[in-house]
């Protein structure tokens, strides 16, 4: 691991400004993510801010009806807490579909939706990389591609999004609260936080530079059936070949997103739209377009049969 | 860069306070073993995935591997050393020893802190991935007790007998 000195952060002003005056600085929260990277090497902050003393591990019910989670609360505890069990359910099966017991009581709620490819060509630092030095090229291209993506991607990266949580909260319409490094707070809606490759593969969020996540709200619950679906190599503890996340109302409207095809949680209009007419039209639509590889040429099928056992599931609920 | 100054933190550590002036790249696991001496928790990958590193802070099993000791001031940590002795073991070092819950015994440690948790969270009424149900209590069955317990890597296979040392801990029919 490289050096690095380490401060507390005092407020989250404070730290969205150091976040950007501090050359190398980075953010470090429940750590699971940004220290695996920095053993490697692949991540090499020269100032860690440490943010976990800023009281943002509370989950608040809002005026309008919905809930707001701190940006520190753990995996853990926002699977565990009865509202969102009761009223967001795909978002608890969501986060209890991934990772370990461990690091779900560590890994925090920013940080999961700031967590990094799991690419093994972006892992392995012998091998060129788009998102991990700008310009050395995508060695996934051509290379082994079974898990990464089929659609949005680039002529510079084919890298996936590894997060189950973020593909519920994009599915259930969520907002990040941030401060800038300016003190000023913004809120994206879930939708224009995470970014496609394009030209420029290391930028994943649309996040300026020190802007610090204090929270994500969800708005008021929308009933129907919540389902997380997620296909892996084996049972447990590995990440989604692909995943569905769907909300489902009785008349069989709803909306679903994917995990495992893309940059980003993947979500459509017209996919939702699609929803009444069965898993052969959602697929369609939430994949016209994509450019799998012959290794990854089985996500598309894939993603229509777990639709499929989504809509079943959700009829006999 | 040159090495960074050297900082402070203090927590306990089985009952026991300990303060400590370390290079801030220093993992929790590494103040374990290599500052305090207490080699009973093992490092396995050093990257979160094996378990073998797992510890008990504020009673929450985390991997020590993945965390920086300095992000642990005040923190309360138990280590397997903590949990029993060779002459009072836990009840679920006694139910490893007696269902036979390692071969070479090197991811033991972690299992053990992880069997003490996991109990403990089915206990709190956390749900886990194969509950049937998210809003009824979970309860300690093998499915629940395996799905907790990916993160405890043992190559030797030990699984079976871990199993049912938990079950046995857990007060159901090995």
């Amino acid at each position: 691991m490289k050096a690095f000195t380490y401060e507390r952060a005092t407020s989250a002003a404070d730290a969205a400004r150091k976040g950007a005056s501090v050359q190398g600085a980075r953010f470090i929260a429940g750590g699971t993510n940004l220290l695996d990277l920095m053993k490697l090497e692949i991540e090499t902050p020269t100032h860690l801010i440490d943010v976990n003393g800023l009281g943002f591990d509370k989950i608040e019910a809002t005026r309008d009806g919905g809930l707001r989670i701190g940006a520190m609360v753990s995996n853990t505890n926002l699977a565990a807490d009865m509202r969102v069990r009761k009223d967001y359910a795909v978002l608890s099966r969501a986060l209890l579909a991934g990772a370990s017991g461990q690091l779900r009581n560590k890994a925090t709620t920013a940080g999961n939706l700031l967590q990094r490819t799991r690419c093994p060509y972006f892992y392995d630092t012998n091998q060129a990389c788009n998102k991990r030095k700008p310009g050395s090229g995508c060695a996934a291209i051509g290379g082994y591609s079974r898990q990464l993506a089929v659609i949005g991607s680039s002529e510079a990266c084919i890298a996936t999004h590894p997060s189950d949580m973020a593909i519920a909260m994009r599915v259930l319409d969520a907002t990040v609260e941030t401060v800038k490094a300016d003190g000023t707070a913004r809120a994206i809606p879930i939708a224009d936080f995470h970014r496609l490759p394009g030209d420029t593969p290391h930028i994943d969020t649309t996040l300026s530079a020190g802007e610090i996540v204090t929270a994500v709200t969800l708005p008021k619950p929308v009933g129907g059936a919540h389902i997380y679906e997620k296909v892996r190599d084996r049972a447990s503890y590995a990440f989604a070949l692909i995943s569905v996340a769907a909300v489902v109302q009785k008349d069989g409207t709803g909306r679903v997103a994917v995990g495992g095809v893309a940059h980003k949680p993947w979500r459509v209009d017209a996919a939702d739209a699609a929803m009444p007419k069965g898993a052969k039209a959602v697929a369609e639509r939430l994949l016209a377009g994509a450019k799998p590889t012959p290794d990854n040429a089985y996500k598309v099928p894939l993603v229509e049969r777990t639709l499929a056992a989504v809509l079943t599931e959700a009829r006999a609920a | 860069m040159r090495d960074p100054a050297a900082i402070a933190v203090s927590f306990t550590v089985n009952g026991k306070p300990q303060k400590l002036a370390l290079d801030p790249r220093t993992t929790l696991l590494d103040a374990l073993r290599e500052h305090l001496h207490l080699t009973g928790t093992k490092k396995g990958c050093d990257h979160g995935q094996c378990g073998a590193c797992t510890v008990l802070v504020d009673g929450v099993r985390i991997n020590a591997c993945l965390t920086l000791a300095v992000m642990h001031e005040g923190d309360s940590i138990t280590t397997i050393e903590g949990l029993g002795t060779p002459d009072k073991l836990h009840p679920m070092q006694a139910a490893f020893v007696k269902h036979d819950g390692y071969q070479c015994g090197y991811c033991t440690p972690g299992q053990i802190c992880s069997a003490v948790a996991t109990l403990d969270e089915i206990k709190r009424g956390i749900p886990s991935h194969v509950s049937a149900s998210l809003t009824d209590r979970p309860k300690a069955t093998g499915a629940e007790m395996r799905e907790r317990m990916s993160g405890n890597i043992c190559r030797c296979g030990a699984y079976s007998n871990i199993a049912d040392a938990m079950t046995e801990v857990a007060g159901g029919n090995a």
